[in-house]
């Protein structure tokens, strides 16, 4: 798994050059001063760094082999991950009406394509975290065999931080 | 083999068929997958040299007629693309599956079941791209596929879309097995294995895999970037909305110039297992080549911009790559010594294997000094797309790579198979490899430093070209000999080839110690390894001259058994599985359904329909093939997963 994100980073790097290099090119379209909402989003992130917090919760359910508490904190996670989702649902939806799609410019389409990628890791971590709900109801999550709780957890640990590196370059650095 | 499973349920039973036709389809032994990738990457081999051989055609005289502009233009961009991701890659990935377990003295990979994934997502993914003759228009923007100009306005027609999508496929196929070799190697390397006991082939497989892994990445995001483009008209390249002209090509390269040692490498490490054994003598510098492997892999990512110094970067800049780009020729150097001092003094036999691996060192050399050359930035001015380029990286990569590749072939095939190729006939391929290959590419340095530009589909009569093309046409005819006298010895091999022992060459590494062809469970005791060269070291000791001399039979000290019995008690393998290639199918289909999502172009309105319910169709195989995967009995509790 830490070979795995190792790959992730370059990813994400590769994307958020991108942006940076883009992130003034706006073609006369909307910038990144005149459109996000920092209140807003910074809200959508606390809930996902809070997300962590119950992801640790989870795991150390996991560990003291306590699976009810593992049950509950990692739906607990999969829903501040969801609410992260729908906000960055509402906060496209709403750059849209402001007359920003994804052809705008430059600056629209890396945007876009950086926070939709995210948004894309959020939703297979979810996805993750809900197979190791069904798994663990199901009885086919060994507590004595945690390692798919650690990597899962080291992954969604790992998007967390994505999202700081990303909430920093995208949206603090060009409205600051 | 005995399968000492747990109750199983009757729904998600797992195929255990071994034989035919299911038995290869849902095969997780990593010899078998091994062999599948090679006999695919040869059969795209063919393609692409058939590819090679209609472009030398017409350009064998001024004024070619056997093609026009655009098949030529599609043809050499194929023939680059299919000789680079289907053909070297998957071939090296051929000998690290089959080889690189067993001389670690592993079992299998990590990851069986994602090793089958890779392989059958590499073989949907090149008749992927193949397929887009059969839909009128095949990539025709180099295999570079520069942006802007693989953008749709200027390259309409499907041909670029299944370059990008094509290339990912291709890409989650390597980057998965990159993870998988690099946990194998970290994880299941038998007890005693240290990693500097490692051979260098297995070294060099996980450096490789490194590469890949960080690589990788970059180009998958100049892919998204370039189909989103041509796909959804979003913005990266459109120069006309401000976008970079330049952006491709930065992220291309940084994947781009790794991938030449990607597929280098993996070669290099073949000739460090070959040369010493027929020079009966230890690696010259274990040590050093190891480390060397691992610097070029290093620095390799510090010098992409020297394919980019005509494109105008700056004085600063081109100073500071031309400068990386020349350190990088000191480890190639320290390699390509110590295989000569591994061969001086030794007493060496010139088999089939071992004249390829000297034809690398000699060959990759030439390669490699052309290239000190480009690294020189105003040299590189000159040089630039001219033939004097193509000259240089088929040093490396045929004259390289693929003569590597071919001293692996002829090195493990009797372990593969259990027959030995024939001698006779493999020096017939050798030599005529040999020459066919330096009339080919020599003459094209002569015609790029007189001017003859790179692509060009036809050339005029009285530029003093015609000569050299013409050489190098009869070249490329003698290569295609060469590979037919190949696949003549290897049907003969097959039919009436002798049969090997285990151990035909007096090898020095672990696979030489098990049966050929290997048992399925590769060991029947797990092996201690105790020095570097192990095998070679349980078969000679050292007199007091330091003269290798053979231990009578049976007197080895093989007393030391981690598991007594284990042929009793049965072994435990994966279970075959079904899922990773509906999970590879399902990718695939994604993929043709985004090549047909936007026939008339980002900007016109109109959504294919097919496109849409491709997508669906994909997205629903896949994630069955995903949860079939998981919710899948394992044949233990906390045996393998993902």
């Amino acid at each position: 798994m830490w070979v795995f994100l190792a790959s992730e980073a370059m990813f994400f790097g590769s994307l958020i050059t991108t942006y940076m290099l883009y992130k003034d090119r706006t073609a006369n379209g909307p910038g990144p001063t005149d459109i996000f909402d920092i209140p807003f989003t910074s809200v959508s992130s606390f809930v996902l760094l809070m997300s962590s917090l119950t992801m640790v919760l989870a795991h150390d359910g996991a560990v003291k082999r306590d699976e009810g508490r593992m049950r509950l904190w990692l739906l607990a996670t999969a829903m501040l991950g969801t609410v992260f989702i729908g906000g960055q649902v509402f906060e496209f939806t709403s750059f849209v009406s402001e007359g920003m799609t994804i052809t705008t410019s430059p600056f629209s389409s890396s945007f876009y394509l950086l926070t939709s990628f995210h948004g894309i890791h959020v939703t297979v971590g979810i996805l993750f975290l809900l197979g190791l709900y069904t798994l663990s109801r199901l009885g086919r999550l060994p507590m004595e065999d945690d390692i798919r709780v650690d990597m899962i957890a080291l992954y969604w640990h790992f998007v967390d931080i994505v999202w700081i590196v990303i909430f920093t370059f995208v949206y603090l650095i060009p409205v600051g | 083999m005995a399968t000492t499973s747990i109750e199983r349920s009757a729904t998600l039973r797992r195929p255990s068929s071994k034989t035919g036709l299911v038995g290869w389809l849902t095969t997780v032994d990593h010899k078998k997958i091994g062999i599948l990738y090679g006999m695919t990457a040869f059969a795209f081999f063919i393609v692409g040299g058939i590819e090679a051989l209609l472009i030398r055609m017409q350009l064998a005289g001024p004024n070619g007629d056997v093609l026009t502009a655009e098949v030529y233009n599609q043809l050499f961009t194929m023939h680059g693309v299919t000789m680079i991701f289907l053909v070297i890659m998957p071939m090296t990935a051929a000998f690290m599956n089959y080889v690189m377990p067993i001389q670690i003295g592993a079992r299998d990979m990590a990851f069986p079941r994602l090793n089958a994934m890779s392989y059958w997502l590499f073989l949907l993914g090149g008749l992927f791209l193949n397929s887009s003759f059969l839909f009128g228009q095949a990539p025709s923007g180099g295999w570079f596929g520069y942006a802007p100009n693989s953008l749709f306005a200027y390259n309409p027609g499907p041909g670029m879309d299944f370059y990008a999508v094509g290339l990912q496929i291709l890409g989650i196929a390597s980057l998965a097995s990159a993870v998988n070799f690099i946990v194998t190697i970290l994880n299941l390397r038998a007890p005693g294995m240290t990693l500097l006991r490692m051979p260098v082939f297995s070294w060099m497989t996980f450096v490789t895999a490194f590469l890949l892994l960080f690589a990788l990445p970059v180009l998958a995001v100049g892919l998204f970037e370039l189909t989103a483009d041509r796909i959804l008209g979003t913005n990266f390249f459109d120069v006309g909305k401000g976008a970079d002209p330049i952006l491709w090509q930065h992220l291309f390269w940084v994947f781009g110039h790794p991938e030449v040692y990607i597929m280098i490498l993996p070669s290099f490490g073949i000739v460090s297992e070959v040369l010493p054994v027929f020079s009966r003598k230890p690696l010259f510098g274990y040590a050093a080549v190891v480390f060397a492997g691992a610097a070029i892999a290093f620095i390799g990512f510090g010098v992409w911009a020297h394919h980019m110094f005509a494109a105008g970067l700056g004085p600063i800049a081109n100073t500071g790559f031309a400068l990386s780009s020349m350190v990088i020729a000191v480890p190639t150097g320290i390699k390509i010594f110590n295989w000569v001092a591994t061969m001086w003094g030794g007493r060496i036999r010139l088999t089939a294997p071992m004249l390829f691996a000297i034809g690398l060192v000699a060959q990759f050399t030439i390669g490699g000094l052309s290239g000190v050359t480009h690294a020189i930035a105003p040299h590189d001015y000159q040089q630039t797309d001219t033939y004097y380029i193509v000259a240089h990286f088929h040093y490396v990569l045929f004259g390289g790579g693929m003569f590597g590749i071919f001293a692996g072939l002829y090195y493990w095939w009797p372990k593969i198979f259990g027959r030995m190729l024939n001698e006779t006939l493999g020096k017939l391929n050798f030599w005529t490899m040999f020459v066919g290959f330096n009339l080919a590419f020599f003459p094209m340095h002569m015609s790029g430093l007189w001017g003859m530009p790179r692509r060009t589909y036809i050339f005029p009569p009285g530029m003093g070209w015609d000569l050299m093309n013409l050489l190098s046409t009869i070249g490329a005819f003698t290569i295609a000999f060469a590979v037919l006298v190949f696949i003549v010895n290897a049907v003969r091999s097959h039919r009436v080839g002798e049969e090997a022992t285990g151990d035909p060459w007096d090898g020095r590494t672990l696979e030489w110690s098990v049966e050929s062809p290997t048992p399925e469970h590769n060991f029947h005791e797990t092996p201690i390894v105790h020095s570097r060269d192990d095998w070679w070291n349980t078969k000679y000791e050292e007199d007091t001259q330091g003269r290798p001399v053979r231990v009578p039979a049976g007197a080895a000290d093989d007393g030391e058994q981690l598991d007594v019995g284990a042929r009793e008690r049965g072994i435990h393998l994966p279970d075959p599985s079904y899922w990773p290639l509906v999970v590879a199918i399902g990718i695939t289909v994604i993929g043709y359904g985004i090549v047909f999502l936007r026939p008339q172009g980002p900007a016109s309105n109109q959504w294919s329909a097919g496109g849409i319910l491709f997508i669906v169709l994909g997205v629903v195989t896949l994630l069955s093939g995903y949860f079939g995967w998981v919710l899948e009995p394992l044949e233990e509790p906390g045996g393998d997963d993902h």
